[in-house]
């Protein structure tokens, strides 16, 4: 079905509805079916919600949301994964899904085989899959590699592989799902550059992320969904703004964190400064870094500790710190009072995408979490990679002696 | 990175279907990952198609002991040895499709929840990979054919005749399996039962002629029976029963017409229905 349409709109969802029927008794057996009288019930999750929304073509749009907010579904439908209850989606050109980086790749399989395999699942004809092969192996700078199979690639050439593939598939609509955390600095480097070519050319993204820098950086125009429904749309630094908004209002048992009602101490804001006491998002390596947060207490909390964490691209926790109230003031906070902590953090991180975790204990006890939140912050680290977790600081020196006894040739000093 | 300036238009946005993709992106789909899967099989190994050849040389290594030594049924039939090599290679394609099949929608899950790609791809791409092995084997069932002194036949050339009806029987249910294992999981299990016992039920290791009276109208309504039946008539003995003489005129086999046709409308209605929601149900 074909209708003439004004061209610059690339993609037009119109009043989509998903409902989920989550059974409160999984039958997932014949034999279950067969010995169980009862219609089974169901529990109704309304994932999306009358949503419609226009996407011009060649937009960079955002789509962010806490989790569980409908974002994830919304891309699935624009994708043709999952059907629409009601509603219908229009889109003008080809679509590249990527819901995830190195879908449908076979590690049994060479690289070769797998750009042709996958162009074809995107939609490209065989031969043309194939006279991709050179521009996107060497997009990926992965030439040498090309008959090797791909159980033997590091994670990182993965990557490479299918974000190359991606860039290299033509389509005029490119839906994204939180790529950027991967690869390393010099090839996120160049996967920025690529969406900065994106963003001003004529193919429309769909770009779905946590990272409100990513956002900001690359969307022309974001939205925010909020339980199914859109909650804000417009220019991506305020979506940006309403997002971490709605991020730090809400009590972390609507989200992330999964803790029943209210807390009873909540995140305002938190934030990293450099030295001149500008927020950032990205720090080069080895820069000064600041670091700052807000409390707020909604209740009596006695002993309170406030815990931060970075994790790294692969999930390795690689520094935190716990703070308490200082000494001398009572170690309580009261119903509204704020706390606020700030300081500066020795900077040894590797370059890489860092994610940041927050807690709350009372009573100094691990044991009494009053506050969770796995992922409240995201930054990046960038400069010259070195080997490792974290870039310490070393000051060991060689020299050379003459005439000495054969022992002692080439002495090492250690300093510190 | 060019993108062309065409006048682009909207077009509906379908959803996810078991034929979504338009056709042709469907078949180079199909034969890409047949060829993959098939060559993963045979050249990913040095003893890969010595290892897919063992299984049924050895089935057929012990059968042909049992059943000429002990039972003594081969003995009655002429070209035994080859006709149980035949149908044991025949029937192996049958089990391998409908058997890889069944788990295959659910085994791709990665795939099937986070990309848009004709789903029916999925079973059909086992069933055509092991028509593939059916190919190669085949190499070996002729040349026992001829050591076994079988003299060559002008019917030989009606074999695709055979491998259609079988072809699309299995795909059929091929369709059929993998769709419903998406909701209910035991059907693999109890497919592996079923095809057990399709294999007994089909004149495979026996001649239809020994087979009694009621349990030859069970036999003779199954769909693989006539197929069977023809193929021995074709392939190997000229003299053997056609389908229609063993059941005595047509009317026995109009059960096995009915399952057929039974299955394969199944077979595509079930699919077809399913495959909008396979992503969400895995």
């Amino acid at each position: 079905m074909t209708t003439h349409a004004p061209p610059q709109v690339a993609i037009e969802v119109s009043g989509v509805e998903k409902t989920f029927r989550i059974p409160t008794q999984r039958v997932d057996s014949l034999k279950e079916r067969l010995t169980t009288f009862s219609q089974p019930g169901y529990r109704e999750l309304h994932a999306l919600r009358d949503l419609s929304f226009e996407v011009e073509r060649g937009e960079f749009f955002g789509i962010v949301g806490r989790n569980g907010s409908g974002k994830s579904t919304l891309l699935k439908i624009l994708a043709s994964i999952y059907a629409a209850d009601a509603g219908r989606v229009r889109m003008a050109g080809r679509l590249a899904p990527f819901i995830e980086l190195g879908v449908g790749f076979n590690n049994e399989l060479t690289a070769r085989e797998n750009v042709e395999l996958n162009g074809v699942m995107m939609g490209l004809t065989r031969r043309d899959a194939r006279s991709r092969l050179g521009a996107v192996l060497e997009f990926a700078e992965l030439e040498e590699f090309v008959d090797l199979k791909l159980k033997n690639y590091s994670s990182g050439m993965l990557v490479r592989l299918a974000f190359s593939m991606m860039i290299q598939s033509d389509a005029e609509i490119l839906l994204i799902d939180e790529v950027l955390a991967v690869g390393d600095a010099s090839f996120q480097q160049k996967c920025a550059d690529v969406f900065y070519e994106i963003r001003d050319s004529s193919r429309t993204v769909v770009f779905v992320t946590h990272d409100m820098s990513a956002v900001e950086q690359y969307c022309h125009r974001a939205m925010l969904l909020h339980d199914g429904g859109i909650r804000a749309m417009g220019p991506a630094d305020e979506v940006a703004r309403s997002y971490l908004r709605l991020n730090f209002e809400q009590a972390p048992g609507e989200g992330d964190a999964d803790m029943g009602g209210m807390a009873d101490i909540t995140l305002l804001d938190v934030w990293l400064e450099d030295g001149g006491g500008e927020r950032i998002t990205n720090v080069e390596k080895g820069a000064e870094l600041r670091f700052g947060a807000i409390f707020e207490a909604h209740r009596h909390v006695d002993g309170p500790s406030f815990g931060f964490a970075f994790d790294n691209a692969d999930g390795v926790e690689v520094t935190g710190f716990g703070i308490s109230l200082p000494e001398g003031a009572p170690d309580a906070v009261e119903p509204g009072q704020r706390i606020r902590l700030g300081g500066e953090i020795e900077n040894r991180l590797e370059p890489g995408r860092y994610v940041t975790k927050c807690w709350v204990h009372r009573e100094h006890n691990l044991a009494n979490l009053v506050l969770h939140s796995p992922h409240v912050l995201d930054f990046v680290v960038y400069g010259k990679e070195g080997a490792g977790v974290v870039a310490l600081d070393h000051h060991i020196a060689a020299s050379v002696k003459d005439g000495a006894a054969v022992g002692d040739g080439i002495s090492v000093e250690g300093q510190r | 990175m060019s993108v062309k300036p065409a006048n682009l238009e909207l077009r509906e946005v379908s959803g996810p279907s078991a034929l979504g993709g338009g056709r042709h992106r469907f078949f180079e789909l199909l034969w890409l990952m047949s060829v993959t899967e098939f060559k993963r099989t045979f050249f990913g190994t040095v003893l890969g198609y010595v290892w897919s050849l063992m299984r049924p040389l050895l089935l057929f290594a012990v059968l042909l002991l049992v059943f000429t030594k002990i039972f003594r049924i081969g003995s009655q039939v002429p070209h035994y040895p080859v006709l149980l090599l035949f149908n044991i290679v025949l029937f192996g394609f049958f089990q391998e499709g409908t058997g890889g099949a069944v788990a295959s929608v659910v085994g791709q899950e990665g795939i099937v929840r986070k990309t848009q790609f004709p789903r029916l791809v999925i079973p059909l791409a086992v069933v055509l990979t092991a028509l593939f092995t059916l190919g190669l084997n085949m190499i070996v069932v002729f040349a026992f054919m001829l050591g076994f002194g079988v003299t060559p036949m002008w019917t030989w050339l009606l074999f695709p005749l055979i491998l259609l009806p079988l072809g699309v029987f299995t795909a059929a249910l091929a369709m059929l399996l993998s769709a419903l294992n998406v909701r209910f999981r035991d059907v693999a299990i109890i497919w592996v039962v079923v095809a057990t016992a399709l294999n007994y039920g089909t004149p495979i290791i026996y001649p239809m002629k020994i087979v009694p009276g009621g349990l030859k109208q069970v036999i003779l309504a199954n769909p693989l029976t006539p197929i069977f039946q023809q193929a021995r008539v074709w392939m190997i003995d000229p003299h053997a029963y056609s389908p229609l003489t063993i059941a005595n005129g047509p009317v026995p086999l109009i059960a096995a017409a009915l399952i057929y046709i039974g299955v394969c409308v199944a077979g595509v209605w079930v699919f077809n229905r399913e495959a909008p929601r396979i992503a969400e149900q895995l």
